[in-house]
């Protein structure tokens, strides 16, 4: 084959027939309120007509649509479960988690896009801002008048962000001199804001680590887009440098205090991520649905022989037990009293069976399944990229044995 | 500007119909529902011309069963101010009893326009609306793809086989809305909201007895499986003879 096709452009595929019966198999539909359904709705209207029809060319381009933008700050999409008197929706948890599920059902990078600008730049401004800085930013990124994004992540620290090197230090006048650097980052070169996170003592304790929000045209800081991913290729990810990036004092989030305020924030994405998944896990188990019952092979719709129908089963039966954990989850988040290893649970399993499904899809679709026309290996390597961000699955089952042993595998 | 539009909650169309074993209606397991598409471009000139005129009310009337409530809702998230639903668990409607009910509802209410989709994705009679006008006694429009109201006076487009007419009318008029006028907006999060805290009256619907009754209800026969008569040039001499002996369309 020639690899020039690739350069095509990927025609958009009809929307997919399913019966209502294999959809929502669990009637977990009756479990939502109006509002939430309206919701969901909404934002699948959104996602069918916006992004699914161009959705494979940009992946194939690797170009995020910026374009679909305003239209998704419009909505309310961006921090939606903030407080409306900061512009924002006000949404439960469970609303919240929903509008990740059809993102994600679009795709990945689209769903991580809207969890970097909610969960990681609006709600530390809104968890550990002053009040001047939830209604100077929160509104105008609510509106996307501003784009942000997060700096936890290092080169040499991932998993273990307490090692981080950049340092942030206080001058005489109060403010802050910035050095050190940043990967992984998801949106750094549309972003007009950064939440970085630094060290601001000598020494290696995370106790000194605060968040500092920093405007990218400040001198010193620069950013350059991380090449050749062949994962999440219509999302920008940007690698953050600051050399004596030297912000004023009120940069510093005052609330924010050792490296439990950036986990804080990695909960909530967390959350929004065991969300999110499920919705690529369903496309692809609505297009294994709709492959299954159209491809004719050895005279039949491959759907009729078992080892289809068996694929088929163990997709529907994660999928539902991943819907049901992330409803539970939610409905315990909006009560006040979810735990993180709660979330370290959700975004483990629901994330690793996502996986599988559009593994299985893209195997079940045969040679078609390698093709950016259908969306299958387009989720399956994106998934790669969930799989890993956002505490591995690796370190989720670390965390996870921990609470069940209380022996820390860390140290 | 004071507007009432006239909604109805259909089932989505994606899905297998299935009839039911009296054969007088389709089977109502499993479907989903939404508002018409024709009454969704309704509920969208309304607000537009709302928000044109920087004044006004759009008020959502629907006749339904109690699960109608939805898609009230859905017309207020999308931006109107208030509903009434006429409470009716009546399966097949009678467009006559139905168009007598609305007009019972809609009288009085001093609207400058009433507004509904030109016809009804189910049932598909396109009846309502013209005579809900007629025992209203205003004037009609029907088929409106272009809209302009200009203080008391209105002017419409009309879509006609192969043409398409335009005609002026005094207001209050009622007017039937077809596709292409518009295309209906995404509720926002913050309408859907705004949408629970808005106004809604529930009472049941006074429906004169049917004259006219659903007898039976069929699908469509099966298609025929395609056939594939050959490949290139070679095939066109089969494939015309099968259009002009088989299909009989040359």
């Amino acid at each position: 084959m020639s690899f020039d096709t690739l350069s095509d452009p990927i025609p958009a595929l009809p929307s997919v027939e399913l019966s209502a019966h294999a959809a929502d198999l669990f009637n977990i539909d009756a479990a939502l309120t109006e509002e939430e359904r309206a919701i969901r709705d909404t934002v699948r209207a959104f996602v069918d007509e916006k992004i699914i029809p161009i959705i494979g060319q940009c992946y194939v381009d690797g170009r995020f649509p910026a374009e679909l933008i305003p239209e998704m700050a419009e909505m309310g999409l961006l921090g939606s479960s903030l407080p409306e008197e900061y512009g924002c929706a006000g949404l439960s948890s469970v609303a919240y988690g929903l509008i990740m599920q059809e993102l994600e059902r679009g795709d990945s990078g689209i769903r991580s896009f809207a969890s970097v600008q909610g969960a990681l730049v609006m709600y530390p401004i809104f968890a550990f801002g002053s009040e001047e800085q939830r209604r100077t930013y929160l509104p105008r990124l609510a509106k996307a008048e501003l784009i942000g994004c997060f700096g936890l992540t290092e080169s040499d620290y991932g998993s273990n962000p307490s090692g981080m090197i950049t340092r942030a230090r206080q001058q005489p006048d109060g403010s802050w001199i910035i050095n050190g650097g940043k990967m992984w980052i998801t949106n750094g070169n549309m972003a007009d804001i950064a939440i970085v996170w630094a060290k601001t003592e000598d020494g290696d304790s995370d106790k000194s680590i605060r968040g500092f929000i920093v405007h990218t045209d400040t001198p010193g800081f620069s950013v350059k887009e991380t090449k050749g991913k062949l994962s999440l290729r219509a999302s920008v990810t940007s690698e953050l440098v600051f050399e004596d990036v030297h912000v004023a004092a009120n940069a510093l989030l005052p609330n924010s205090g050792g490296l439990k305020s950036p986990l804080m924030c990695l909960t909530q994405a967390r959350y929004g991520i065991s969300w999110g998944v499920l919705g690529a896990a369903l496309a692809c188990f609505e297009e294994a649905v709709s492959y299954a019952k159209n491809r004719v092979m050895f005279d039949r719709p491959i759907g009729g022989f078992q080892i289809q129908q068996v694929r088929l089963a163990d997709m529907l039966t994660e999928i539902v037990k991943g819907q049901l954990v992330a409803l539970h989850l939610g409905r315990l988040k909006d009560a006040g009293n979810f735990t993180p290893v709660q979330v370290s649970l959700a975004k483990r399993n629901n994330v690793h069976i996502a996986t599988e499904a559009a593994r299985e899809t893209r195997r079940l679709l045969g040679g078609n399944g390698i093709l950016a026309e259908y969306a299958a290996m387009r989720h399956m390597a994106n998934l790669e990229s969930v799989y890993t961000y956002e505490g591995t699955h690796d370190v989720h089952s670390l965390i996870l044995g921990q609470a069940i042993t209380g022996l820390n595998a860390f140290k | 500007m004071k507007i009432a539009v006239c909604i109805k909650r259909v089932p989505v169309m994606e899905v297998k119909f299935a009839i039911t074993a009296d054969g007088s209606r389709y089977e109502e397991t499993g479907l989903k529902y939404d508002i018409n598409d024709f009454d969704l471009w309704a509920i969208e000139a309304a607000l537009q011309l709302k928000e044109k005129a920087g004044d006004g009310t759009v008020h959502v009337v629907c006749l339904g069963p109690n699960a109608a409530q939805e898609q009230i809702r859905k017309a207020m998230a999308m931006g109107a101010d208030s509903g009434v639903l006429l409470e009716s668990d009546a399966r097949n409607y009678d467009g006559l009893a139905v168009a007598r009910a609305l007009a019972a509802e809609l009288k009085g209410g001093a609207y400058d326009l009433v507004l509904f989709g030109r016809i009804s994705i189910d049932s598909m009679n396109q009846m309502t609306g013209p005579m809900v006008a007629e025992l209203l006694d205003l004037p009609v429009v029907t088929n409106v793809f272009k809209l302009d109201i200009n203080g008391a006076t209105g002017r419409a487009e009309r879509v006609l086989e192969g043409a398409s007419e335009v005609v002026e009318f005094p207001l209050p008029a009622v007017l039937t809305i077809d596709d292409g006028l518009n295309k209906e907006r995404l509720p926002s999060l913050k309408g859907i909201m705004a949408a629970k805290k808005k106004p809604l009256e529930i009472k049941p619907a006074n429906l004169d007895a049917a004259q006219v009754t659903v007898r039976s209800m069929a699908l469509p026969a099966e298609r025929a499986a395609g056939r594939i008569v050959g490949e290139g040039a070679d095939a066109v001499p089969e494939l015309v003879r099968l259009l002009q002996t088989e299909a009989k369309v040359l």
